[in-house]
């Protein structure tokens, strides 16, 4: 296969940034995108130029390094996959290619594709747990979950945190990321003492890092490689507005 | 370099239990004036920075990812081990240690394997208190699945993303103690050499990723949570990066690095497809609890997977291992698959590949239970493959994954230098020749949320504490090390990138000092690999500068550090002149292909100490005491 790649360079947080056209000839369908920006790079070094930078590392979709905007896609064309699972035999013989990073205030751009998610971090600081300390714990079947509230709360935790849902945000709204793990914590009688004041920290910290509000386009769902529902940002609105409303005592 | 393994007195049932009892404290009012150093935020590194915060000692924690969720713990799938007979199927601690030591070939020892099944159960609370979603019965209790070389169900799961949600719920205890301000997160910032004063550990030198600033740091101890090196492949199922040097560049400080050829390949990984791969994806063992093993009985049969009769198809796990089938261990399923291929009867192209068939499965369970039970699993496939699995057979073939291989370690988990500590896969300790199948989740949580917290405590107040700061000399020497070094990677300028040595490194190691090895193949790649050092640091050609984010500066700095413990590697399993788990001479082998191994001459770990860039590493060996079990020839027939 030949593509046509344009890919935005950027060389640090301040400079300017722009696409670059670069074209590659004998690209296997059996690749993976970024086995295809590996030989790009490869090029690129044996020219004596920089290669460009982007985010990776399982390679299997798991741990959310990676991300990029593909021909204006989170994640590129394929549904529920990551970039570094997207193989080009999704793409045809002489298609253009643009590659863009995530695109969110709350994400600066590092350099070319790479940018900080860090405020994921700091969000997940703010609340994003279950206080408790090693040992001292009741034996594991003590506490019976329903099998329905177990698959619920997996579902939401299979969150990546790679940030696509903010990429395709018009909003460049944390909800569906935020909403994943109270959904995942709340949806647990372990969760169940901090609902509320983990709610509350959480969104708190979400608006100080400069995410937006969502406005239900629902894009971030379309985008998210794992799938998950904004289902969830219904139950993190509702868990919101009552612990708004009455405060953060857990009732029984 | 003294070897002592500080096993504590009296029966192996209450060894763990008596060293708690005697162990040395510190005060609560004290352990805040104590700073630890944890590299490394996997399992190990984030349950023990959390662990340790909580106690109240000053955590300071590095990654080079950007966040520590995304340490390579992550992808780990099928499960985590625990001695908790829920299903009431004979399971118990001391059969979880036999299992383990069993599995590992007899090359593991005895006292750090039972501590291990004894803590196991331990693991298994303290992740559903903090919100792991573990698969669950309709009654609400906890789920069990089996898993290769064992005999019981005791493997807790969560779907297929076993090790991700494990991560998660130590990330997120982590997470708590950096809010709470007690640890201190440093991200983007990678390891690159230990500072070690007067004999112990103090300190560690890193690079800020973004910024290139080389930065100094002081502690009352360091923590090496910082995995395994599969990498030295080229392919194998670890992360991209996934690399030795912090390992290694305390070998090169002082550390003994301990059985450095004991490297697992994983029996079901899906086959390369090309020149260009850049990594091999592992399909979870847990597949092969309803998936069934096979290669046509004719070499050379090009007929597609379903036009071939079932009496032409050869289940030769089943056949060989009856007893245990398709869930023989790791290393004995891989050697399987090896020989089938070696025999002209692989499938797929280049005929390395072996059929992992479900329609038996789908045809007595129906396709809803296939999928829930590895839904994730077959989509991953289908996406890497395009070949849709509930159809035709998945083709697989063995992949590093894992090494046993690490620094050496004390119980106390502490190396040969002092206040340097190891944990996780970056240790040798618990799985011996071989790793049974979900017991490194078990291992990591196990040394980081409840070892580690009280045999830091011990060295702490076994010595007089050293107030040492970065304005030391050996910091000063350490740091200008590192630099000259990373200058010189830049001032090279070649004309291969470092993508082609590393290409070329693994290839070399596949083939000597992978799956199977022998004397003349080690001695050739023995002298090949310091030539190909030497072409590395004549002809390589990093672009960029130091002073910037550089990813190709990174990587240049890891393929370098492989270059020179690849002959760790080549040496060690040359001088082991036996067959040992995953270790596996050619020239020792039973008539029937099996591992033969010397238990008269070979039972002891191996321990290599640096003796600087132009003398051979020096061997020395701890002796593998064997108190409780008794050595058998290890049959999974």
């Amino acid at each position: 296969m030949k593509i046509t790649l344009h890919v935005w360079r950027q060389p640090g947080p301040q400079a300017q940034g722009r696409f670059e056209t670069y074209t590659l000839d004998n690209i296997s369908p059996h690749m993976s995108f970024l086995e295809m920006l590996d030989v790009l790079n490869e090029q690129l070094v044996t020219e004596g130029k920089e290669p460009v930078a982007f985010e990776h590392d399982c390679r299997e979709g798991i741990c959310g390094s990676c991300g990029m905007v593909i021909n204006g896609r989170p994640h590129g064309p394929r549904r529920r996959t990551t970039a570094c699972q997207l193989h080009m035999r999704m793409f045809n013989d002489g298609d253009e290619i643009w590659i863009e990073p995530w695109r969110a205030r709350a994400f600066p751009v590092i350099k070319d594709l790479i940018v900080d998610r860090s405020a994921f971090d700091r969000i997940i600081a703010a609340g994003g747990y279950i206080s408790c300390h090693t040992g001292g714990v009741p034996d594991a079947n003590a506490i019976p979950v329903p099998k329905p509230a177990a698959d619920r709360a997996f579902d939401a935790a299979a969150c990546i945190g790679c940030g696509a849902c903010v990429a395709a945000c018009p909003n460049a709204s944390a909800m569906l990321f935020v909403a994943a793990k109270i959904a995942h914590l709340g949806s647990l009688p372990q969760g169940q003492p901090e609902r509320y004041r983990r709610v509350r920290r959480m969104v708190a910290q979400m608006e100080a890092e400069g995410f937006g509000h969502c406005s239900n386009h629902y894009e971030c769902e379309a985008a998210c490689p794992k799938g998950i529902s904004v289902e969830y940002i219904a139950q993190l609105n509702r868990d919101l507005r009552r612990a708004e409303l009455i405060g953060e005592e857990v009732m029984p | 370099m003294k070897l002592d393994p500080k096993i504590p007195s009296g029966p192996l049932e209450e060894k763990w239990t008596r060293y708690r009892s005697e162990v040395k404290l510190v005060s609560p009012a004290n352990k805040r004036k104590f700073k630890v150093l944890v590299v490394g935020t996997g399992l190990a590194g984030a349950s023990a920075a959390a662990t340790l915060a909580e106690l109240g000692y000053n955590v300071h924690v590095f990654t080079y990812h950007d966040s520590p969720r995304r340490a390579h713990s992550i992808a780990a799938q099928g499960g985590i081990n625990a001695a908790k007979n829920y299903p009431n199927d004979g399971d118990s601690v001391w059969r979880l240690f036999y299992d383990t030591i069993k599995g590992g070939d007899f090359r593991a020892r005895e006292a750090n394997v039972y501590r291990l099944a004894e803590v196991s159960a331990n693991i298994i609370d303290q992740c559903v208190a903090q919100g792991v979603p573990f698969a669950r019965e309709y009654s609400g209790y906890l789920d069990n699945r089996s898993f290769g070389g064992a005999q019981v169900s005791r493997t807790f799961y969560a779907r297929g993303q076993t090790g991700q949600q494990l991560l998660l719920g130590a990330y997120q205890a982590l997470m708590r103690m950096v809010d709470a301000g007690r640890v201190t997160l440093w991200t983007r910032e990678e390891m690159l050499d230990l500072v070690v004063i007067d004999g112990h550990a103090k300190g560690i030198i890193t690079r800020n990723l973004v910024t290139g600033e080389i930065r100094r740091h002081a502690g009352d101890a360091v923590l090496l949570c910082t995995g395994g090196y599969s990498n030295v492949f080229f392919l194998s199922t670890n992360a991209k990066n996934s690399n030795v040097t912090a390992t290694y560049r305390a070998y090169k400080r002082g550390a003994g690095f301990a059985n450095p050829c004991f490297t697992q390949i994983h029996p079901t990984c899906i086959p390369p497809s090309g020149e260009y791969q850049s990594k091999l994806t592992l399909m979870s063992e847990s597949l092969r609890n309803d998936g069934r093993i096979w290669v046509p009985k004719k070499a050379g049969d090009k007929r597609p997977p379903n036009e071939i009769p079932e009496d032409e198809r050869d289940y030769y796990l089943e056949r060989l291992y009856p007893s245990y089938g398709n869930l023989t261990p790791r290393d004995i399923a891989s050697r399987a698959a090896k020989r089938v291929c070696d025999e002209g009867r692989g499938v797929g192209p280049g005929g390395l590949g072996v059929y992992l068939d479900f329609s038996d499965a789908i045809k007595r369970l129906g396709r809803e239970v296939i999928e829930q039970r590895y839904g994730n699993l077959f989509e991953m496939y289908e996406r890497i493959t395009g070949e849709n699995p509930y159809e035709v057979p998945m083709r697989i073939y063995p992949a590093p994954h894992y090494t046993m291989g690490g620094l050496w370690v004390d119980y106390n988990l502490m190396s040969t230098i002092p206040g340097l500590h190891v944990l996780g896969e970056a240790n040798f300790s618990d799985h011996g020749a071989n790793r049974l199948g979900a017991s490194a989740l078990m291992q990591g949580l196990a040394d980081g949320y409840f070892i580690i917290p009280y045999t830091l405590g011990h060295y702490f107040a076994s010595y007089p504490k050293m107030d040492v700061t970065t304005d030391h000399p050996e910091f000063q020497r350490a740091e200008e090390e590192v630099r000259a070094r990373l200058a010189k990677l830049l001032s090279i300028k070649g004309h291969r990138t470092v993508m082609s040595f590393h290409r070329e490194l693994g290839k070399l190691m596949w083939d000597a000092c992978g799956m199977s090895r022998n004397a003349e193949g080690l001695r050739a790649a023995l002298k090949r690999i310091p030539e190909l050092r030497a072409e590395f640091w004549e002809n390589v050609n990093v672009v960029g500068s130091g002073e910037e984010l550089n990813q190709n500066l990174e990587y240049a700095g890891r393929v370098a550090d492989y270059l020179e413990f690849a002959e760790l590697m080549c040496l060690d399993a040359l001088t082991r002149e036996e067959s040992c788990g995953c270790h596996f001479r050619e020239e020792y082998q039973t008539p029937d292909g099996e591992a033969l191994r010397n238990d008269n001459d070979f039972a002891h770990v191996a321990v290599w100490e640096y003796t600087g860039p132009d003398s051979p590493p020096k061997l020395h060996k701890e002796p593998l005491v064997f108190e409780n079990v008794k050595l058998t020839v290890r049959s999974y027939k």
